[in-house]
């Protein structure tokens, strides 16, 4: 049930983010959501994208490293409440979320989570009826 | 003094001769006898010693007594993993002290003054050995050790401690935190004999300024002795050497065939009387030139000229022997990074920093900043394990660090010595 991240290493410099998403334009890749965490000197580039596996081979071979990790990707409808409600059943469950952030498509909105415990947040999720995006799914977001 | 360094070169080569392996199979190797040495003129038929050679043996395979006469060790920084350990029998210690009374007289302190030693004390033979010296001169010692500047400030009003023994990056700072603490007009202060690091005659000149006392340059290396092996006296013409144990050549770094007084070149020691581990032909790595006119102070020894450099990579960053060799072996043993790394040395307030830049490898890095913060942290204790000094690690992006045909360039050295 997890969806695959593209997290990328920057060094903190003009035009480090430019590179990146031209390699992934170059190869058709489209970003869904993408989110920076910065430090003072480096910072760190979580995306989800069409195609995450030839986005990490693309970008490894321009010599920049990048990664795949398992993330959760939970469809939110868009209705007062919904945060509220994946909360409750997160913090209920005993779990803490290491990150997250927010993704919009013209007609999906879900939030990205990397919990301390990623196997017990789906079982809490899908207990609590909340809608998790698989990777077919997320793929081929329109 | 030719006389008396032949006498005890003679001396030297039978003793490590008949106690050092090591020495014996070298000598043997180009068929020396103890016996063709007859005088500091055969100096160049014996073979040099290098840093690699007290590694090679280390901890105490050049050691020329038994272990039971050894009432000291000390141990600086090796080229790799493992420091260059040396000994000293009580009759070292008691030479060692004398040879720093003797630098302290050229500042012109004595018996009546009161010295803080504000170098570290420990294996760093900056401390021990400063502390000795001035002890043996009758003088009031002050062992401050480093670190805490401002009641290092304090006790020099209080007790109007007049001599102080440092590194001349540290006794800046400390002229900086005198100036804060607005006692420049109450210190009693009259000479400093610094050393330890490499500095220039202008930042001697500024300390003058600043502190209104003379500034001593003092040198010494662990291998060879400790602080104390050369100082220069109030006319500052070059640093009078302890030739009497300390025999002093120049030697072409590359050929390393002897070179003339004024030509700069690599300084070799052979330790006339050192008994706990005697060295032959020691390479010093460091650049200087050599005179043997006499001084205005009217003192005959040869006289070093100030220091041009090394002819290693090795760096002297807050008065510690740094290799960069130090860092990548600690990067590979961590196993968590490339071994590609870059130093960058400078120098902000009068204090030497050191910045390690580390590339991330995509099998390296985390989706979490924590675990990035981790990693740092890991690599920043690892380099400071292996060379004793605390440092910051940046993470940098792969390939970033440049990489040349040959030697890879590791270091960037933003410190002005000139």
């Amino acid at each position: 049930m997890f969806v695959k991240q593209l997290t990328v290493f920057l060094e903190n410099k003009v035009g480090s983010l430019q590179e990146i998403t031209d390699i992934l334009r170059e190869n058709n890749i489209n970003v869904f959501s993408i989110s920076l965490a910065d430090t003072s000197e480096y910072g760190l580039l979580r995306m989800i994208v069409s195609n995450p596996e030839l986005g990490r081979e693309q970008l490894c071979n321009a010599g920049i490293s990048a990664r795949l990790t398992d993330v959760i990707a939970v469809r939110l409808e868009n209705r007062v409440g919904t945060l509220a409600e994946l909360f409750n059943v997160i913090a209920g469950a005993d779990i803490g979320i290491e990150y997250m952030y927010a993704m919009a498509t013209s007609k999906t909105g879900a939030m990205i989570l990397k919990t301390n415990n990623q196997e017990k947040t789906i079982a809490a999720l899908q207990a609590a009826r909340i809608h998790i995006l698989d990777e077919n799914t997320m793929y081929h977001l329109q | 003094m030719t006389a008396l360094q032949s006498a005890r070169l003679v001396k030297l080569v039978n003793r490590v001769y008949h106690n050092v392996e090591y020495y014996r199979k070298k000598m043997q190797q180009v068929g020396l006898e103890p016996g063709d040495i007859k005088g500091i003129e055969d100096i160049t038929k014996l073979p040099f010693t290098t840093k690699n050679d007290l590694r090679d043996n280390y901890p105490f395979g050049l050691f020329a007594v038994p272990k039971t006469e050894i009432v000291r060790v000390h141990a600086s920084s090796g080229t790799t993993g493992k420091a260059t350990v040396v000994g000293y029998t009580r009759r070292d210690i008691e030479v060692w002290q004398e040879c720093v009374a003797r630098t302290i007289s050229m500042a012109d302190l004595g018996k009546d003054d009161i010295i803080q030693i504000a170098y570290g004390y420990g294996l760093f033979t900056g401390g021990l050995g400063a502390h000795y010296g001035a002890e043996n001169l009758g003088a009031t010692v002050v062992p401050m050790s480093t670190g805490n500047t401002k009641k290092l400030v304090t006790m020099m009003v209080d007790f109007g401690v007049t001599g102080i023994m440092c590194t001349p990056s540290y006794l800046l700072h400390i002229a900086e935190v005198i100036d804060e603490m607005g006692q420049m007009d109450n210190i009693k202060l009259k000479a400093a004999i610094c050393g330890a690091e490499p500095w220039t005659e202008k930042m001697r000149l500024q300390i003058e300024e600043k502190l209104h006392i003379r500034a001593h340059d003092i040198y010494g290396l662990s291998e060879v002795m400790g602080p104390g092996v050369a100082c220069d006296c109030k006319y500052h013409k070059g640093l009078h050497i302890a030739e009497d144990h300390f025999l002093p050549e120049i030697v072409d770094a590359d050929t390393l065939e002897p070179v003339a007084d004024g030509v700069t070149g690599e300084l070799v020691f052979s330790t006339l009387t050192k008994e706990g581990i005697p060295l032959i032909r020691y390479r010093t790595k460091d650049l200087t030139s050599i005179t043997h006119e006499t001084c205005e102070c009217g003192r005959t020894t040869a006289r070093l000229s100030r220091f041009k450099g090394r002819s290693d990579d090795m760096l002297i960053i807050r008065g510690v022997n740094v290799f960069p060799s130090q860092i990548e072996a600690a990067l590979l043993e961590l196993g968590e990074t490339t071994p590609h790394y870059l130093m960058i040395v400078d120098r902000v307030n009068n204090l030497d920093s050191l910045e390690v830049q580390v590339e991330v490898e995509e099998r390296f890095f985390s989706d979490e900043i924590k675990e990035l913060e981790k990693l740092t942290k890991k690599i920043a204790t690892a380099i400071q394990h292996a060379i004793g000094l605390a440092v910051k690690v940046k993470l940098v992006a792969p390939k970033t660090i440049e990489r040349s045909m040959g030697k890879s360039v590791h270091v960037i050295d933003n410190r002005k010595f000139d």
